[in-house]
């Protein structure tokens, strides 16, 4: 008589997805951090950033190039909050670009021991890192491009980051304002270039500072920084009707 | 009074088995809602490339007049990065294009996400009820040229008649393995392959498809070939008794 087996592959099998599904939507449903606005897009955004959160390394490096590998590279979006004719425009950012971001200073604040600003030399006096990686746009297009800044994580400990932190904002003078979690602002490839391509940052570009996320896509990596906060929690700014996690 | 059928003379079932139903409907609701969400991201960038990057600035493989981004020539003046007449450049751009992809990107994913899940269940439960050898690859016989080129000419004749259950003919189930064992995961893999997070874990996408805008490019190749077979398996479905197809594939069991 064959023996009834208890376990079969196929059972194996099915309680095996099920079970990582059922994680999945648990941590998705858990998750306090992100909210969904009652929106079924924004719902489907935060099974992604879960998912790729479990699923993939939270270390691995984005490909790197070589110099002969730059392109061309279009200025998207805010390509110059100094124009009176922009509907973001900054006096404050007009006046700064007039004296050459002498006077420019990055602001961090929140949950960090020594909250202070960072004046351009101050931050190149910090560990530097250049990387030339490739830019991807939600739009469909990318570019290739070498940066040179501050790695974050540098940044935060310089500040004294608390261990409870969990969020780091950004605002911009443009007015954009965004935020990442832990593991992208202690990324390694996640900088604060003041460097493009060998120069100072060019002002389409976001000088005199800008962020570089390379494991999201490019709308994540903000132009013209100002200011910087740690958070406990996350900062919603409401629904921009975009993913906050774009890790796709 | 008749005697009741018994297992040997039974007829062949007319409707295909639950779980085929629920998977292929769930399954063409997420692929439509994806071919809708794809032409949207599709319009906002219509230009194809070849390699790793490109861009408005770098020269396209081709563009599409499918929105008013289609070549359009806001821009500024170029400035070089480097010193030499064949510089890299970069450019400001001054017009307003279309661009919805905020819900289109997170509707696409959204559906990606039930159809892969969907996609996975129905593969894994074909395997293990048999369903994929017994009704989807094609027998030794039927592969011969016989028997294929009998099966062409019936198309190209019109002579392809409803069969109960499924008894597949064998281009059909050359195009449904050709659909379900290489377009369809090609076409997932791609679109991973576009994804700075994956790739970062994952560099061997980037060398199997020769690149980001590559395999974005293959990515839109291999979804032009599943809407083709979506047009051809319903103007199929139509010609050989498009009632019954639609009673087998829902009420009847």
């Amino acid at each position: 008589m064959k023996k009834k087996q208890l376990i079969t592959r196929r059972t194996a099998l099915i309680t095996g997805f099920t079970a990582l599904g059922s994680y999945l939507l648990y941590r998705t449903v858990k998750s306090p951090a992100m909210p969904t606005y009652g929106s079924i897009l924004r719902a489907g955004d935060n099974f992604t950033y879960e998912a790729q959160r479990a699923l993939l390394s939270k270390r691995a490096l984005a490909k790197e190039y070589s110099r002969g590998d730059i392109t061309s590279f279009p200025a998207v979006g805010t390509i110059d909050p100094g124009d009176e004719k922009s509907p973001v425009f900054s006096k404050d950012y007009a006046l700064t670009r007039h004296h050459d971001f002498s006077d420019w200073k990055l602001s961090v604040e929140g949950r960090v021991a020594r909250p202070g600003q960072y004046s351009m030399a101050d931050l190149q006096r910090l560990p530097v890192r250049t990387q030339i990686t490739r830019h991807s746009c939600e739009e469909g297009w990318s570019a290739i491009g070498e940066w040179t800044g501050v790695p974050l994580s540098q940044l935060l400990q310089h500040a004294g980051i608390y261990p409870t932190a969990r969020f780091v904002n950004f605002y911009a003078y443009d007015g954009y304002q965004d935020s990442i979690d832990m593991i992208d602002a202690f990324h390694p490839q996640t900088l604060l270039a003041y460097g493009m391509n060998g120069k100072p940052l060019p002002v389409q570009h976001g000088a005199p500072l800008r962020l570089r996320v390379e494991t999201q896509i490019g709308y994540k990596s903000m132009k013209y920084l100002k200011r910087v906060v740690v958070t406990d929690e996350y900062v919603d700014p409401g629904d921009s009707g975009w993913a906050w996690y774009t890790g796709i | 009074m008749p005697p009741l059928p018994t297992d040997a003379i039974r007829p062949a079932p007319a409707g295909h088995r639950p779980w085929v139903k629920t998977t292929h409907w769930v399954g063409t609701i997420s692929f439509l809602l994806l071919v809708f969400s794809g032409v949207e991201i599709l319009m906002v960038h219509p230009r194809l490339y070849w390699g790793q990057v490109g861009n408005d600035l770098t020269p396209a493989l081709f563009e599409l007049p499918i929105s008013r981004n289609y070549h359009h020539g806001g821009w500024t003046a170029s400035q070089p990065f480097f010193d030499p007449a064949r510089s890299p450049v970069s450019a400001g751009r001054t017009y307003d294009i279309f661009n919805q992809n905020g819900w289109g990107r997170s509707l696409h994913f959204l559906n990606a996400w039930v159809f892969v899940v969907t996609g996975l269940i129905y593969l894994l439960t074909a395997l293990y009820t048999q369903h994929v050898r017994r009704n989807l690859l094609p027998g030794r016989r039927e592969m011969s040229f016989r028997s294929v080129a009998r099966d062409f000419a019936d198309h190209v004749r019109r002579r392809v008649v409803f069969v109960k259950g499924p008894q597949y003919g064998v281009l059909q189930k050359l195009s449904y393995c050709v659909v379900l064992f290489f377009l369809i995961p090609v076409t997932v893999l791609t679109g991973l392959t576009m994804s700075p997070a994956v790739t970062a874990s994952n560099p061997w996408l980037l060398t199997l498809f020769f690149g980001a805008q590559s395999a974005r490019t293959l990515h839109f190749f291999c979804a032009v070939l599943l809407i083709l077979f979506f047009v051809v398996h319903v103007i199929m479905i139509v010609r050989s008794g498009f009632r019954r197809h639609l009673r087998a594939m829902t009420i009847e069991s």
